[in-house]
Formats: C-alpha cells, structure tokens, sequence
C-alpha cells in the first residue's frame, strides 16, 4: 500500500517483534514483553495478533484469518482486508491451504500441519489475572513457578460445584513450567494444542505480551488425578453437515426455544457437506 | 571504509522476512538444518552468519563481536547500526568464529528467573552442519529425539550445553552457522552425545 | 424455518463505512466545517487530541476531530496510529519552561511575585451563562487583549521557593528518559515513565485519580504553587553540528504543585513537589496530572501506600483511553463461542446438580 512499508509495520518494529518471536519460542509459554505498537484497529480487535503476523508474513504466505472459527465475521473480514490491503498477499478461507492462520478464540478442527503457523489474538496474556491482579506479583509468581493460587482456585471448585467451572480461556501447563492462557478458546479445543505439529503464537497488543508454543510441545490442561480435564460441547450433531466432534455454535431460532446446533468452524463444515456429509436440519431444509 | 562494503540483502524487507523464518523455524525445532538465501557477506563472516545479522540486528541489540571477526565490524555497524561492546555480560547477541570464543560463554547474560528473555543469543560459526559429531536432542519442537551433526563445536560442548540446559527457563539459545546453513539449539533442548 | 449462515461481513462492513460518512457530512443545507475552522475555534479539543493523542499538530489534530465527528477519544486514537508510522528523526533536548513566552501565569502561593500574576485567556471567573449571541455570528469586541507581558522576568515559582531550601530540589534524571511508546511498562517504573503516561492519560481519569487524592485517598495538602502556559521552543542538537538549533514552537501548560511533607530520618519538613506538564492549554488536566505525580511518589517518599492513585501499577495501567475504549468496546466483538461454552458449563452443572 503506498505510503506504508509491506505489511505496515515498518521494519525496525518487525525486527524487534521477531527478537520477542524468538525468545518466546525458546521459552515456551513464558510471556515476553514487547514494544507493542499502536495500530489502526483498536485494542481488543486483535493488534497482537496482527503485530505477530505481519512480523512473520512473507509474500509468499497464505492467510487465512477467523473469529469465532469463521472466516466470515466482521472482525475476521476486516483483518484479512488489512492484510491483503498493506501486504497483497494470497487469502484463504480453507484451512489446509493457509501457511499462516490468525484466529480469534478458535482452533481449527482439522489438525494443523508442521508447515503452518497459527497466530492466537490475546486479550488477557495473563492466565493468573482473576486471582491476582498486580502483574508486578504474577511475573513473580511465573519466576517461581509458583501455581499454588490456580490449583486453590480449581480445588475450591470441585468443593463447591463438583467439577472445574472453567469453560474457556483454561489454563494450561506449557512444557512442564508455565502456566499459560490458551487466549479465549473454548476448553474444547485445549487437547488440540497438545503436541501440535504447527507452531503456535501468541499476541496480546494491549498487554504488550508475545508467547509461544513449538511444535510437538507438552501442552497439559490443569486438572486433578480425580477430576480430569473434561472438554465440553453440546450433546449434539451439527445440524447442516452431521459432524459430532466439532464445536457447535448454538443459533436461536425462534422464541419458542427452538435452536439448531452447527459447527462453530465455517471452513470445516462447508468442506464437509461439499463431500456430501448432511446434518438433520439440512435433510428437513431438503425435504421442505 | 563505506565505498569497499558489500551490500546486505538485495531485497531488504523480503531478505529479512524470508531468514527470519528460517531462523523461526530453526528455533522451533532444534537441531533442524536451514539454508538462507543468497547474500553478500563480507570476510570472515559466513553466509548465514550475515543474514542473521542483518535480519535480527539493529541500534537496539548490543552485539559482543569476535575480535576475530574485526574485518566485519564495519559492514554489521553500517547495514545494522548495531552498538559493538567489549563487554559480554551487556550484549543481546554474540557472535563467534570459533568455539575458542566461548570462553565469553559464562560470562554472557543468562537471563533471570522474572526475565529469562534478556539472555543472549550466541551466533556461533563451526565447520559442518552435515560432518562431524551427532547429538542427540530432546525437548519441545522434537516429536521425537533428533540427531544433529555437527563438525566445529568444543569437545566438552555437551557439557557446556548441560550446563546451560540445567539454567531453564534461564538460559543462553545457540545459532550455528556453518556457510550458508543453519541451526538453532533454544535453551529449553537437552543435548546428549550420540 | 432456515438457518442462513452469517455471509456478507463485507458488505455489512463497507455499508457501514458509507452511512458514517454521511452522517459525518450531517445536513448539507450546512456548510461542511473545515480543518483550519476546528483549529481555530475550537482550540481546546485540538489541545486534548494533541495531548492524548501524543502528537503535536495542531491541522492534523483538528482533521481526526472532523473524521471523528468531535469524538475525541476516537481523534487521539486516529493521532496515535499516524503517530507509530512516523520516523524519528531527532531526539530534541529538554524544553526549558523558566524561558516560557507567557500567555498565563498564575501562583496560588504568593500574592505577588516577579513578573506578576497573568490571568491570560481563562475560563476562570466567567459566569457560566450560555451566551446566545453565540448562536449568531458575533463580531469580536476589539481591544480587549491585553499587551503582551515582560518575559524577562517571569521566574518559576518553585524556583523562588527553592532558594530558602524549603522546597526539595528537581530529582536529576541520570539517564536518557524512557519512552512507553518503544519499550513495554515494567516495574518499578521511574518518575519519567510515569510522568509520560500520565501526559499521555485520559483527562477523565487524571482528573478523577486527582480528586481521589484531595479527597483523603491518600493524604495530601497540595498548593498550585504556579501554574503558566505558553510557548516554549524546541532545539535539537544535529550531533555533525556541534549547537543546538530551534526547530519549532509548542505551546505547553505546565503545574507545580508544592505538598508539605513531614521528613523522614534523614530529610527535614520541606515541601516536595508534584508535576504536570501538557501539550496545549490543558490546565485541568496539568493539575490533575501534578496531584496524581505527588502521590504516586508515596513509596519513594516513605510515607505510606494505601490509596489508588498511589498505586503506581494500578494508575499507569488504567490511564490509557486507547487502551482503555479498546479493552472495554471489544466486548461488543462476538463472543459466543465462549458464551456457547459457558452456557453448556452451566447446562451440565445445574444437571449434574439435579441429579
């Protein structure tokens, strides 16, 4: 784009990101403070994520970006025109054509490639922030790899629910030494992030935080030998193309509580129809 | 003198995107041999050596320079701008010719347990990436254990590196070029002789 | 029924951008505003979009009021994300206030001084009676400005009081200031980290965080020991020139507010001082800036932390409006694949619970 160097960002920002990309990756799920720049989205709609990707794009990438798991919402649409705009380079909605996936508070189902990178948006890089808001004592607490708060809050769920109450943004153990926010995905997709083939990155603009998980990284979801990690989803099939180990998202359908359960992954489920898998709501839709 | 360097990269801004992720890679899974693009180092620096400096150096990264490698002080503070220190406990990177500068090795930042981040990044050159000694190497990026073959480094590096490994999250992270090769040993991979 | 998946974020998005543009316009039967007009006439909202927004210009400023529809937090926004794409060219050395040209000069402390108190163009005693001949044009009543002063002899307050040693001397910076533009916050944050944010901060919350301290949220006795606003010159030294060399004008409003404070072991009674320094005439949030710079010195100071705005994490943290607006309106992004989680979290619970 005229006026602005490829990808926005000028190349010192770039290099500067990268420095952070590196150590973050050397020192998995450790969170590493970065010059974080102010970008022309605001705050909350994915500077982080965006400052990350437009220090690794190339132009010969392949973007795919999603918010909720689709390509389609808004903020996701908005992402990908900035990329295409500022660094002309390819976009894609198709998971296995991407080399690079941004994404806000999804994985995608199908299971990523070595070859790909996915980029995680972050809000809140700081998995403690419930229990402690002062980052001058969490950074402590990760110096000493002092968890005793997560695990009190966790046991004082079970006490007072029976299970953990935690449904997205768990809490992870990265290799055996951090604790990580996994950013707001579902608890659903927590086992995705367990040995994954792809690398992963973290951006938190606002927090000034990059993070990172290599490939094939011990990834564990917090849990109790007697109460393990649980994923939740609806006890459903997506109703358009069937699938029953995807994420659903729930749409009202109309206000006598009717509701149809679909895969929260967009590309996932049109690729599934497309080779002829059919939900119940698609044959109703056929049949009427 | 200015007139007699030779260039960086042709493309600047492709240049250092595409041997960045290289060098990405290369930290995300240890011991994997990466080749960079074409670039024109100058003497003694080897071709990868060159492209890390000019993809990850700037006036922000105090840089400890081999004293063998004074012919290119001048070519790595034109194109970076990278401030060269006597000092090794106050650089980001180091860069050495031979493992004999590995005797700044201890003396390097290591980082602390708060910001085990500010250790530095050892820019090491050996001899072979394809000959030499194979380690083995576990830890995250490595599905499995992976040998790495190495011809140039110390012989007590195993030891060296134990060391360093013991330091996590703390801890020095190692690029070894060899030509126009590389790889990369992050802190967080244990290194055994095979 | 049929479900239709959400396609057309595009559209959506691009006939968004079209109805704001024209609501932007508002009634073309009006004449649309122009920059040099917000400039000139409406010189206070160009002052705060300078400040918060970081950068020091007055057209560009007064053009993200006018994108903004006078939203101002959306124009310091609109500022700060040009800001980021700029080179730097120059680090200018510090700006010396003492040489200020003086529009207003006002101390609270002495009823007279050298050089006098300078009401200058201030609010202060109108009555704040909506004046309808605003409603027309009004021509300006002539003669009315007074000539400018002698500004020769305009000394800091606090450099008077300075003299008898009742007031503790400036801290000296030992090293290059820092800048939270380039470098991430980290703790403990020195005064010039904290002084830069808080000038950057949201007027609001400074103001609020201010009051807070005056209020008994931590303990204060603060006294506008001088309050001036006006120009002050810009000089950078080129380091293939040897000299310095003026480059601009910026017109500041600076406070010193003088605290009593009660010693320590090795310090006598004295007063210490709390600073504030803005772009532009901003003289509300000056002051508000000086109070919160004052307490967040408590630990330095040896006197107790208890309030919030002596929690310098917790002010530095919170006084960013880009920050801030962001965090908060993100929450209108959606979300429902954490409600969705959360929703089915609550389904198996009240199950499992009735059971």
């Amino acid at each position: 784009m005229k006026g602005y160097n490829f990808a926005y960002l000028d190349e010192q920002t770039k290099r500067m990101i990268r420095r952070a990309l590196l150590k973050a990756v050397a020192i998995p799920g450790h969170q590493v403070p970065f010059g974080s720049r102010e970008m022309p989205l605001p705050y909350g709609w994915g500077t982080g994520g965006i400052q990350v990707t437009a220090s690794i794009l190339g132009a010969d990438d392949v973007l795919k970006v999603i918010d909720q798991g689709a390509d389609d919402t808004t903020n996701a649409v908005s992402i990908r025109r900035f990329f295409a705009r500022t660094a002309g380079v390819r976009t894609t909605t198709a998971t296995a054509e991407a080399t690079v996936i941004q994404t806000r508070h999804r994985i995608p189902e199908k299971t990523l490639r070595e070859d790909q990178i996915i980029v995680y948006q972050v809000p809140q890089p700081e998995p403690l922030w419930r229990l402690e808001p002062s980052r001058v004592e969490t950074t402590r607490m990760h110096g000493l790899a002092d968890y005793g708060l997560m695990h009190v809050k966790l046991y004082e769920d079970i006490a007072r629910y029976g299970q953990i109450s935690i449904a997205y943004d768990y809490p992870v153990m990265v290799n055996e030494r951090y604790l990580m926010s996994p950013s707001p995905i579902p608890a659903f997709d927590n086992p995705k992030m367990d040995m994954m083939p792809a690398l992963q990155l973290f951006g938190a603009g606002r927090e000034k935080r990059i993070y990172a998980i290599p490939p094939w990284t011990r990834v564990r979801s917090l849990d109790f030998d007697d109460h393990p990690f649980r994923a939740i989803n609806a006890a459903h099939p997506c109703g358009l193309c069937g699938a029953t180990d995807a994420f659903l998202d729930e749409v009202v359908t109309d206000d006598r509580g009717g509701r149809l359960f679909v895969c929260s992954d967009t590309d996932h489920c049109a690729e599934r129809r497309a080779a002829g898998h059919v939900g119940a709501d698609g044959l109703r839709e056929a049949a009427e | 003198m200015i007139g007699a360097l030779t260039p960086g990269f042709a493309e600047p801004v492709g240049g250092a995107q595409s041997c960045f992720r290289q060098v990405l890679d290369a930290m995300a899974r240890p011991g994997r041999v990466y080749t960079v693009g074409a670039v024109a180092a100058p003497a003694p620096l080897s071709d990868a050596a060159a492209a890390v400096v000019l993809t990850l150096m700037d006036h922000e990264t105090p840089l400890w320079l081999d004293p063998e490698a004074e012919a290119a002080r001048g070519w790595i503070a034109f194109h970076t701008g990278a401030p060269i220190t006597g000092d090794p406990a106050k650089s980001m990177f180091a860069l050495a010719l031979t493992h004999y500068a590995m005797t700044i090795w201890h003396r390097l930042p290591f980082g602390t347990d708060e910001a085990p981040q500010t250790s530095a990044t050892v820019i090491l050159h050996v001899a072979s990436l394809t000959t030499g000694r194979a380690f083995v190497l576990e830890g995250p990026g490595l599905r499995s254990p992976a040998t790495l073959t190495v011809d140039g480094l110390p012989g007590d590096f195993a030891a060296v590196w134990q060391r360093n490994h013991a330091l996590y999250p703390c801890g020095i992270d190692l690029i070894l070029c060899a030509g126009n090769q590389l790889a990369a040993l992050p802190r967080s991979v244990a290194v055994r002789e095979g | 029924m049929a479900y239709v998946a959400v396609k057309g974020g595009e559209q959506a998005i691009d006939a968004a951008h079209a109805w704001l543009a024209e609501e932007r316009r508002g009634d073309t039967s009006s004449p649309a505003l122009s920059v040099a007009q917000i400039q000139d006439q409406l010189g206070r909202s160009v002052d705060r979009v300078m400040a918060e927004g970081s950068l020091y210009d007055r057209q560009l400023a007064a053009l993200a009021i006018k994108q903004a529809q006078g939203d101002l937090i959306e124009a310091a926004f609109l500022l700060r994300a040009y800001r980021t794409t700029l080179p730097r060219f120059a680090h200018s050395k510090p700006v010396d206030t003492a040489s200020m040209t003086i529009e207003r000069r006002i101390s609270a402390i002495f009823k007279d001084l050298p050089g006098g108190q300078v009401l200058g163009p201030t609010y202060d005693y109108t009555h704040r009676l909506l004046d309808f001949g605003l409603l027309e044009d009004e021509a300006l009543a002539t003669g009315a400005v007074a000539a400018e002063t002698d500004t020769a002899a305009m000394p800091r307050v606090p450099d008077i009081l300075g003299q008898e040693g009742l007031l503790e001397p400036d801290t000296v910076c030992d090293h290059e200031p820092g800048d939270l533009t380039r470098d991430p916050l980290s703790f403990p944050a020195g005064r010039d980290v904290r002084l830069q944010a808080l000038a950057r901060g949201d007027e609001g919350f400074v103001l609020g965080m201010g009051y807070s301290t005056q209020r008994g949220y931590g303990s204060s006795h603060p006294f506008a020991g001088e309050i001036r606003m006006g120009e002050v010159s810009v000089e950078i030294e080129p380091a293939e020139l040897g000299f310095a060399i003026d480059i601009c004008d910026l017109v500041l409003t600076e406070c010193q507010m003088v605290t009593r404070f009660k010693g320590s072991k090795t310090v006598p009674p004295q007063f210490t001082r709390g600073y504030g320094l803005v772009f532009g005439f901003g003289e509300r949030k000056a002051m508000a800036m000086a109070l919160v710079d004052r307490a967040m010195r408590a630990a330095e100071l040896g006197e107790d932390v208890t309030a919030p705005a002596q929690d310098v994490e917790f002010v530095l943290y919170h006084s960013d409006n880009i920050e801030a607006t962001g965090f908060v309106e993100h929450l209108k992004l959606p979300h429902y694949v954490d409600f969705q989680s959360e929703l089915q979290n609550v389904r198996r619970m009240r199950a499992e619970v009735a059971e």
